[in-house]
Parts: structure tokens; sequence; C-alpha cells
């Protein structure tokens, strides 16, 4: 044969940057859904929780039920939308085939796990750095530990990154994401201390509190703030990081199986 | 291209490829022909990683698809042959998109040279929703191509578009071929296997029945095209042919 013996072309790079530009791009393009949508939510909660509980409620002794409010309100913000965003991405992309534009390249697993997590902590932290613009209207919070709320916010964005990646890879179809979220995320999150003190429940719930590892993430986070907190900053950052860790380990190993992803 | 492949799927009581053994040379135009059903897609899934086989190797270029998965990868262009696209993102995006994930992220001179070839200049900055079925089908095809692989999968590229883009398509695809771009094609359409490619393997239960070159094919059968070729393998029995090629 007289054809020239191509070779593949050389100079390539990772596929990591474009794989992030494409999940944040993702999310930019309906920001109104992924952004605003989110930041009213929180409104909404602030405006009646506040305006209720505002003269009935101090926590910490000293602290304004609005403004122990709205740490948690950030947070949770944060939470849930860091967990959207890769487990959205990623079902949408199984439901509509186009995954497989994403399995032909040569990505490794370490480059489509940091891409996905990446993506979700910056949508988290964009939805929280709104939710607090908001909530200056309403009151100036405190900044007592300002590398301590940066900790907890990239820590527990990329936690529930992290699990949103695992919901993506492990749901087929709607519904089983839908119940992840509802049966998992959702009760955890609100479960964690965004509306209260751990110290005014009962002691059994307390306890159950304390077995929830987003109570940390919300906790660490206040203490960013108020310079006080239920646990130990130290506690809750052990917990964050452990927590991170384990799930980053998992998240990998499953990537690295292809579960459900090659078959 | 691949050797002694055995595709098996999970369920142990169906197996996808059976002993499947052959090569396709540097710059080969090579057909992979054979009813639905057959194999071909899980072999293309297997030479591309989007599926492991449960014994056996496969290739791209000298790279095993498993063992240094990332060159393989880099060697293969895919068109899949679902019609699956990104609804968030505009024609171009897309390709920009699929280059950056090969890890070229400065790629728009081939990429509008890919365009222009395949007719899609104009649609460059429409979203991938607004296109009609043949436009997306081109779209699938500049995106297997965006990284300049020198082996080019086409699993069923033509089913369900006009003849104006098949033409240019084929035109397209020649070209490669004749600038040094192996091409693996599946196609139900076996007038444009038998006039594009010069050899043939025909698949049936995961199983190579017929490999020749395409001349010698219609020879050895009759002298008729591909369609009546095709037709008289899958009729006749299997083991025939096996033990005959033995």
């Amino acid at each position: 044969m007289n054809t020239p013996i191509l070779k593949a072309r050389t100079g390539a790079g990772s596929g990591f940057p474009t794989l992030l530009g494409k999940e944040l791009l993702r999310f930019w393009k309906v920001s109104f859904q992924t952004i605003a949508a989110p930041v009213i939510t929180a409104l909404l909660y602030l405006v009646i929780f506040a305006h209720v509980l505002q003269d009935r409620i101090q926590v910490y002794g000293t602290v304004p039920y609005t403004a122990f409010l709205i740490p948690g309100l950030m947070m949770m913000s944060m939470l849930q939308n860091a967990f959207a965003n890769p487990s959205s991405s990623m079902i949408q992309s199984r439901v509509t085939g186009n995954l497989v534009f994403m399995l032909l390249p040569p990505m490794t697993h370490r480059e489509i796990f940091s891409a996905y997590v990446l993506a979700g902590i910056i949508r988290g932290m964009a939805v929280g750095c709104c939710v607090w613009l908001v909530s200056l209207y309403f009151i100036t919070l405190p900044v007592s530990q300002p590398l301590w709320i940066l900790i907890f916010a990239v820590l527990s964005c990329g936690i529930m990154a992290i699990l949103g990646l695992i919901a993506g890879l492990t749901s087929e179809k709607y519904d089983q994401l839908a119940a992840f979220q509802n049966f998992l995320i959702m009760p955890a999150t609100f479960l964690s201390g965004v509306f209260y003190s751990v110290h005014s429940l009962p002691p059994f719930w307390q306890y159950i509190t304390h077995w929830n590892p987003l109570f940390y993430t919300i906790d660490g986070f206040r203490f960013g703030f108020f310079g006080i907190a239920d646990v130990s900053p130290w506690q809750s950052l052990a917990v964050v990081a452990g927590v991170f860790l384990l799930l980053t380990v998992f998240a990998l190993r499953l990537l690295a199986s292809g579960y459900k992803l090659r078959t | 291209m691949w050797r002694s492949l055995f595709r098996q799927s999970k369920d142990p009581g169906f197996q996808a490829l059976d002993d499947i053994s052959l090569s396709v040379a540097h710059g080969e135009f090579f057909a992979l022909l054979g009813p639905n059903g057959a194999g071909k897609t899980s072999l293309i899934s297997i030479l591309a990683g989007l599926s492991r086989a449960s014994s056996g190797r496969a290739s791209v270029c000298g790279f095993d698809v498993v063992d240094d998965y990332q060159q393989a990868r880099r060697s293969l262009g895919v068109v899949p042959q679902e019609l699956v696209y990104d609804p968030f993102f505009t024609v171009r995006e897309s390709l920009r998109i699929q280059s950056g994930y090969f890890g070229f992220r400065h790629n728009d001179d081939w990429i509008d040279e890919i365009l222009a070839n395949l007719g899609l200049s104009d649609k460059a900055d429409t979203n991938m929703r607004a296109l009609s079925g043949g436009m997306k089908r081109r779209v699938l095809v500049a995106q297997a191509l965006v990284h300049r692989p020198p082996v080019i999968v086409l699993d069923e590229p033509t089913a369900g578009v006009d003849v104006d883009l098949r033409r240019s398509l084929w035109e397209f695809i020649s070209r490669l071929n004749k600038e040094g771009h192996t091409i693996l094609l599946t196609t139900h359409y076996l007038e444009e296997a038998e006039a594009l490619c010069s050899r043939i393997a025909m698949l049936k239960r995961g199983r190579i029945v017929a490999l020749d070159n395409t001349q010698a094919l219609l020879a050895r059968m009759g002298g008729g095209n591909l369609e009546a070729a095709f037709v008289q393998i899958m009729n006749s029995d299997t083991s025939d042919f096996l033990e005959q090629h033995a």
C-alpha cells in the first residue's frame, strides 16, 4: 500500500481543563436556574424564618437568630448545588447518550473526577457568595475567622460534589437520582443544624445529629463567622476532611472500575 | 487491529463475540458487515474502550486498548451509531470541547476545515438541538475527526441521512483514506461497502463467516454484487465457511 502510515497527533495536553470548562459553561448557560433560583429559595427561608423567630430566639447567648441563620442557609444552598452540578450533568449525559463523548477520549479517571468535583465546588461557592451578598440587605455578618470559612466552604462543597458524582455514576434513571436526593441529601442537610443550634435539641436527637457529617460542615462554617460553635472547629475539620478523603477514594475507585460507564 | 478476541456479556447465557481474530492494515478501507446483533458494535466498543473483552486482546496502531488505552484512544476516532449530542452547546462549542478532551485546545483551523468539508460552516453557531437529524449525524462525524485520528471507525454513519450528505461524507472520508487514514466501516448499505472498501469481513452471531478482498469475495460467491453475496453467506451454514478457512 502506497499511503503514508499515519500516527496519532502529538503534543496533546490534558483533557481536564476542557472538561472543567464544559461543566462550568453548562451551569453558567442556565445560571437563572442554577444560581438565581437557589438564591431566591434561600432568601425566602431567610425572610420567613427571620421574621417569625428573630425576636424569640438568640443563639450562643448573644447572636441574633437572623445572623445565626444566614451561614446555615449559605451552607445549605452550597451543599445542595455542589451536589446538583455533577449529578445532573452525569445523569443527563447518560440519559441522552452523550456520555460517550467523554468516554472515547483518553482522559484518566483522576481527570474526570477532578473536573466534575471542582465544577461542583465552584457552583456551590458561587451560590454561597450570592446568598451572602443578598443577606447583606438584612444584616451584616461578622467575619471572625475567614480562613475557616474558606476551608469549610471548599471541603463541604467538595464532599457534596463527590456525592453528586457518585449518585450520577450509580443512577441510570432520573427517579433513582431523585430518590438519592430526596431520601438522603435533603434530610441530611435539613437535619444538620441549618435552622437551629444542636443544643436546642433533646439529647437523643443531639446524639443522632452528631452522626450526620453535614452537621460538622455547617457548624465549622458558622465558627468562621462567629468564632463560636456547637462543637470544636478542629473536631468539625477532622470529620469533614476525613469524609472528603473517604469519598474521594471511593469515587476514584468507582470511576477507575468503569462502573456503569464501560460494560 | 485485534486478535483472538472474545467478547462476553455479563449475562453468562449470551456471548456477543466468539473467537474473532483479524487485523486491519494501515491505510485500509475495511468493511465490517453483518445483520443486526451480529456483534459489529460490540467489536467497535471493545476497540474504543467502551466495553471490555472477557478474554483476548485488541490493539489500535499497536497500542493495546487496555494496557495502553491512552495512546490507543488517541489513535481512534469513532462515529457512534446512535444520534447523540449535548443540547447545551452549539456545533462549534461541541467540536472545541471534543477536541479539548483529546488535549487539543487551540484547534480552530482544523475544526473549520472539518466544518467546511462536512457542509457545516453555516451551522457552526447553531445549537445542537436546532439541527436536523442529518446535520446532527454530520456533527458526529466531525467530532470523531477533531483529533485527526489515524484510524476512523464509522458505525453506520449514513443511517437516515440524505443523498447529499452521503456523497459529501464519502468524498471526505475517501480523501482521508487516501491521505493515509485507516477506515473501518459498518453499514447496512452494502453498495457503499462494495464501492468503497478494499476488504470485507462478515460477522454472523459473533463469528467471522467471511473475510476477503472485496473482488475476491464477490468472485468466489458467483460474481454478483455484494448484496447477493451477503445473503448467500448469511444463509449458508457458518461451520462450512469456518471449515473451509480453518
